[in-house]
């Protein structure tokens, strides 16, 4: 046996699992900047202690009142304003998704022209930068105080998801089906009916579906802004202290959510 | 009758597929192209109803230039020849009949294809289709519950359903198990005879290639290295197909002859097609 | 059955009268539905303020430009706290979600009747809270701050990461759990022999993206005053100072696409 041989047996009976990050100075390097970071990070953390403490005390209240939500108190602010999200949910998906199809059609890289591709990408990429709470705030400005304005923000935020997601979804579908359209004659339409629309329509379902949900959670928030919805009386609420009135919305919303998770899978599998 | 005259096709990342193919194929003829992967087979018969854009050269169907042709003109053209796929091509989330009546898209109006009110005639074609590629009751199955012989099946129906002259084929038999092949590439050339369809059958296994084709045309890195009858093709002529190797199994399994039936049961074969995504860029 | 012999031929139809009726009812349906929600929306929208919304738009554009570049010296501060909240409140959500996505599993879960309920009503009820709710509750019972922040990140984040986390973990290949069962290990090094190497890149790319959701979120905490850069939005908003505005937008802008940026160039290291 060679020296050298000995030597690789000395070193593989001496095993240890390999590191995450192969270059030890890039290892200790990112270990080292963590910590800093995080110290940094930390120090930089204002924290009033008596008031968190005072705050212990309101977020037990909070809890109590959360188990005893009030639904009663506020019943027609809730309930109008629960009627409001609704309505808000359901045109803004519908109208969503009229909109984002064909910007999908034209984001989807084995379809559009690069002009078009680039400049619904850029349409995608606009309406996914800035939260929705922002988008709300111009709009209202520009539209006025209500639920109008929030139906545009849902629309806007519904196209950087839905059609980001749908567009991908035609990148990756089995070329060889659309192939097989196009060498039947078939038109750019028929193309899009035959062989691109059976491929991606269950994602189309499913992705609508769990957009409607988050539009819905959407809508309790661009209230606080004043575009509509259940976010107004939530706000309201909060700034009476009207914790047991709080937790009832909360509880609502909760529910509302849960169910529609429910409902959507129960489609889902249905359209599999 | 299919002529290329000097096709040549070079792609985006510089290689060269097809180095000047020059090829007639008459009606009737059943001709199988064989050679090693990538030899540019495939290329070949996507430049001729243009799913791949030829660099130079020309393609004439029946006296009509194919490569100078309008989009309009394009579609008119594929309709005259049908096209069989390796992975079988259907649209898997649609029924059977769908897919068969896929085949009339060229003929028919978008709106009438999009609530698939196709004119009666074309119904009972692909009936009568259905019945002859032996499927008959499974125009409502949907496309992804058969068996791959089965699937194979629809993609010949549909391609008969566009009344082609021509016949494009890409290995047909390449997701198949032996028996279903043979029973693949016999119905094939049952139903050219009958119809006096000209075919172009790309494939792998020479065995069958000898067994189903009337004219067998070699292929090496994208240049034609032989064509003539079956018979001719000796271990000489296999290496300067394929390259080096022990030939004489190939060739005594094909004198073999038809009565090898090999056993084997239909299987579900799901693989993906994994086409180069270059050809679906020229879909806009 | 769409397939029906008439005059002795086979005709077919797509679908057979009953269920094609059934579509067409409701499509019906749906629209009526739409159409009475847009009524509604209708009903509750000045349609003057509507037409004279491109008016509205110019004016907000001319008043927005130029942007008064001099303002960012003051929003530094702001930013870090953004980046703070975000990462922080992320850091703080690994720690609660990661249990709590072993708890709801149920594959790793120690009860499926007792404890994996409870931990999938924590994760629903975190996740159906938008964390500028959370932030408004939070600002309500520990007041105003950057802590408001960190925590409305993370009770948020908690559900997201918790959820996702889960269900990669029911659909791991159960073939090497059966194979490191075998070799008479225990629970605990099952989970940490056969289960977490799967589900290790899953988990890495969903923190990273939550991390990159929260950087967009945490840019509005500020509005109900939860610290970061949306504090100096709501200023320069209510004193209509939209030279200042813009400049927080373009801030912002900027901030979230190097956010995207990185966090692909994280995820494509991982993968």
């Amino acid at each position: 046996m060679s020296v050298a041989d000995a030597g690789a047996l000395e070193r593989a009976r001496r095993w240890r699992p390999p590191p995450l990050v192969a270059d030890p100075r890039l290892r200790w390097g990112i270990a080292v900047a963590a910590v800093v970071y995080l110290w940094l990070a930390l120090s930089g953390v204002p924290v009033n202690w008596a008031r968190v403490a005072e705050g212990l005390e309101r977020g037990g209240r909070f809890v109590a009142a959360f188990l005893h939500p009030n639904f009663v108190a506020r019943f027609d602010e809730i309930f109008e304003g629960f009627a409001e999200s609704v309505v808000m949910t359901v045109v803004a998906t519908v109208l969503g998704i009229a909109v984002s199809v064909p910007i999908a059609l034209g984001a989807a890289r084995n379809l559009a022209p690069r002009p078009v591709y680039l400049l619904c990408r850029g349409l995608i990429a606009l309406s996914r930068t800035f939260q929705e709470v922002i988008i709300a705030i111009l709009f209202v400005a520009m539209f006025g105080f209500g639920p109008f304005a929030g139906v545009l923000t849902l629309v806007f935020a519904t196209v950087g998801f839905l059609a980001k997601l749908l567009a991908e979804d035609i990148e990756d579908i089995d070329p060889g089906q659309a192939e097989a359209i196009r060498a039947t004659g078939g038109s750019w339409l028929q193309l899009l009916n035959y062989g691109i629309q059976p491929q991606v329509m269950p994602r189309l379902i499913g992705l609508s579906l769990y957009r409607l949900d988050i539009n819905f959670r959407e809508s309790a928030v661009i209230g606080i802004v004043g575009a509509g919805g259940i976010g107004s009386t939530l706000n309201t609420a909060f700034d009476r202290y009207e914790y047991d009135v709080a937790a009832a919305i909360l509880l609502v919303i909760i529910l509302v959510v849960m169910a529609a998770e429910y409902g959507s899978s129960a489609i889902r599998r249905l359209v599999q | 009758m299919l002529t290329l005259d000097a096709l040549t096709k070079q792609y985006h990342t510089g290689d060269r597929a097809l180095k000047g193919v020059s090829l007639t194929v008459p009606q009737g003829q059943i001709m199988a192209l064989i050679g090693p992967s990538g030899a540019g087979k495939s290329t070949l018969i996507r430049c001729v109803n243009r799913l791949v854009e030829p660099t130079s050269g020309k393609v004439a169907l029946d006296g009509v230039e194919i490569t100078r042709l309008s989009r309009r003109g394009l579609r008119q053209v594929r309709r005259k020849m049908g096209m069989i796929f390796q992975e079988f091509a259907l649209v898997e989330r649609l029924t059977v009949m769908e897919n068969v009546l896929s085949g009339r898209l060229g003929y028919v109006g978008f709106w009438r294809s999009w609530f698939r009110r196709f004119p009666a005639g074309d119904v009972a074609a692909a009936f009568t289709l259905l019945d002859r590629v032996g499927l008959t009751g499974f125009e409502d199955k949907r496309a992804d519950a058969l068996s791959g012989g089965q699937r194979q099946r629809v993609g010949i129906a549909r391609a008969l359903l566009q009344d082609p002259t021509l016949l494009l084929v890409d290995e047909p038999t390449a997701s198949l198990d032996p028996k279903t092949s043979r029973q693949i590439m016999r119905l094939l050339r049952e139903l050219c005879r009958e119809r006096g369809l000209a075919a172009i059958i790309n494939i792998h296994d020479v065995a069958l290639a000898q067994m189903f084709a009337e004219r067998i045309v070699g292929l090496r890195a994208g240049e034609i290295v032989y064509d003539g009858v079956p018979d001719g093709l000796s271990a000489d002529v296999l290496t300067r197909i394929y390259g080096e190797e022990d030939w004489s199994q190939t060739i005594r399994a094909a004198e073999a002859g038809e009565e090898a039936e090999a056993d084997g049961e239909p299987e579900h074969p799901h693989g993906t097609a994994s086409i180069d995504r270059e050809r679906l860029a020229g879909l806009t | 059955m769409p397939v029906a012999i008439r005059n002795g031929r086979r005709e077919w139809q797509r679908r057979d009268r009953a269920a094609q009726l059934g579509i067409w009812f409701a499509w019906l349906v749906g629209t009526a539905v739409v159409l009475a929600c847009w009524e509604v929306i209708s009903d509750r929208t000045m349609w003057m303020f509507v037409e004279d919304a491109h008016v509205q738009a110019g004016d907000l554009l001319r008043r927005m430009v130029p942007p008064r570049w001099s303002y960012m010296d003051k929003l530094w501060r702001p930013l870090w706290d953004t980046l703070n909240i975000a990462t922080l409140g992320t850091l703080l959500a690994i720690l609660g979600g990661v249990p709590l996505a072993f708890l709801a599993a149920r594959n790793t879960t120690p009860s499926v009747l007792l404890v994996r309920p409870v931990a999938l009503f924590v994760i629903v009820a975190s996740r159906s809270i938008n964390s500028l709710i959370w932030a408004l509750l939070l600002v309500s019972v520990i007041g105003p701050g950057v802590l408001a922040g960190i925590l409305a990140i993370a009770f948020r984040s908690v559900g997201f990461i918790g959820k996702l986390l889960y269900e990669a973990l029911e659909e791991i290949d159960a073939a090497p759990v059966e194979a490191v069962t075998a070799t008479g290990a225990g629970k605990a090094q099952v989970v940490a022999y056969a289960m977490v190497p799967q589900v290790a890149p899953a988990f890495a790319g969903i923190s990273v993206f939550r991390w990159d959701i929260n950087i967009r979120e945490s840019t509005v905490l500020g509005l109900v005053g939860a610290g970061g850069i949306g504090l100096q939005l709501e200023a320069s908003i209510s004193q209509l100072a939209w030279q200042e505005a813009s400049v927080i937008f373009l801030v912002i802008l900027a901030t979230v696409l190097a956010s995207e940026w990185l966090s692909a160039r994280i995820r494509h290291a991982i993968i």
